[in-house]
């Protein structure tokens, strides 16, 4: 893998699979090992569902960019999309008994339970979610980043 | 691999034998569509066997929650069977698992039902 590889996707269910082919593939040839493939590629999956569903609701005149990064230490993985943006505030836990039985609400529980760090951050032009794995034996560790 | 799901009746116990992925689109529609129509033909007590499940997203834990609830709310009864290690692990981190009546033993999640 180059340093970087990033992709433009539309706003399909397609993307949701893509995105999480592609990190299943890179994470896979990075070395990582198979219980972190899956992690990774579960996260992905839920970033890419968010962006798709929630961010840009489909619409076809928005795209999706997923972006992974190698860094000595660290796979990086970056998902923006258009959307209006999200309120990390009104994000229910739900993990709360009176959330246990939603059907939704649980894709940035997921990623921040798979990966080291995770950032949200909402923005005038849509959502930037930077997942981030370290590599094993890296002297980066522990989850002090995750919000 | 897109999800395959198949009926059959042991004891009056309708068993849902899944397989593939339960994940946002198809699978999870497949699954919801499945267990509606169950209940709506008064199939009310229901095994969902994951043993061929290998894969599992938040929108495919969703429907199963959904399908939990849907089929208590109609006066019946969902148990899930043979969870793979990584549903399992799901279940157990989304702290779903003491929610849902799991069995491993399908002559044991027959003989559970009330």
């Amino acid at each position: 893998m180059e340093q970087t590889v990033s992709y433009t996707l539309d706003s399909t269910l397609d993307t949701v699979d893509n995105a999480e082919q592609q990190a299943t593939r890179i994470a896979t040839e990075l070395g990582f090992a198979d219980d972190e493939v899956m992690q990774i590629s579960m996260a992905v999956r839920e970033g890419a569902i968010n962006a798709v569903l929630h961010g840009n609701a489909y619409a076809p005149d928005k795209k999706v960019t997923l972006a992974f990064e190698r860094t000595p230490e660290d796979l990086v993985i970056t998902i923006r999309d258009q959307g209006k943006g999200i309120d990390l505030n009104t994000i229910p836990n739900p993990l709360s008994p009176e959330n246990l039985l939603k059907t939704s609400g649980r894709g940035i529980f997921l990623m921040r339970s798979f990966m080291d760090v995770v950032e949200i951050r909402p923005s005038q032009t849509g959502t930037e979610v930077k997942l981030i794995k370290h590599v094993r034996g890296s002297s980066a560790g522990g989850k002090e980043g995750s919000q | 691999m897109s999800m395959k799901l198949s009926t059959r009746q042991v004891d009056g116990i309708t068993i849902v034998d899944c397989s593939g992925r339960i994940t946002l689109g198809e699978g999870s529609v497949t699954l919801r569509d499945t267990v509606r129509d169950l209940l709506a033909k008064g199939n009310k007590k229901i095994v969902l066997n994951l043993g061929e499940v290998n894969y599992i997203d938040s929108s495919g834990i969703g429907e199963l929650v959904s399908a939990f609830t849907t089929t208590k709310n109609q006066g019946g009864e969902l148990k899930l069977l043979h969870l793979t290690k990584k549903v399992h692990d799901l279940l157990q981190i989304t702290k779903l698992y003491t929610v849902f009546d799991v069995k491993d033993d399908e002559a044991a999640a027959v003989k559970a039902f009330k």
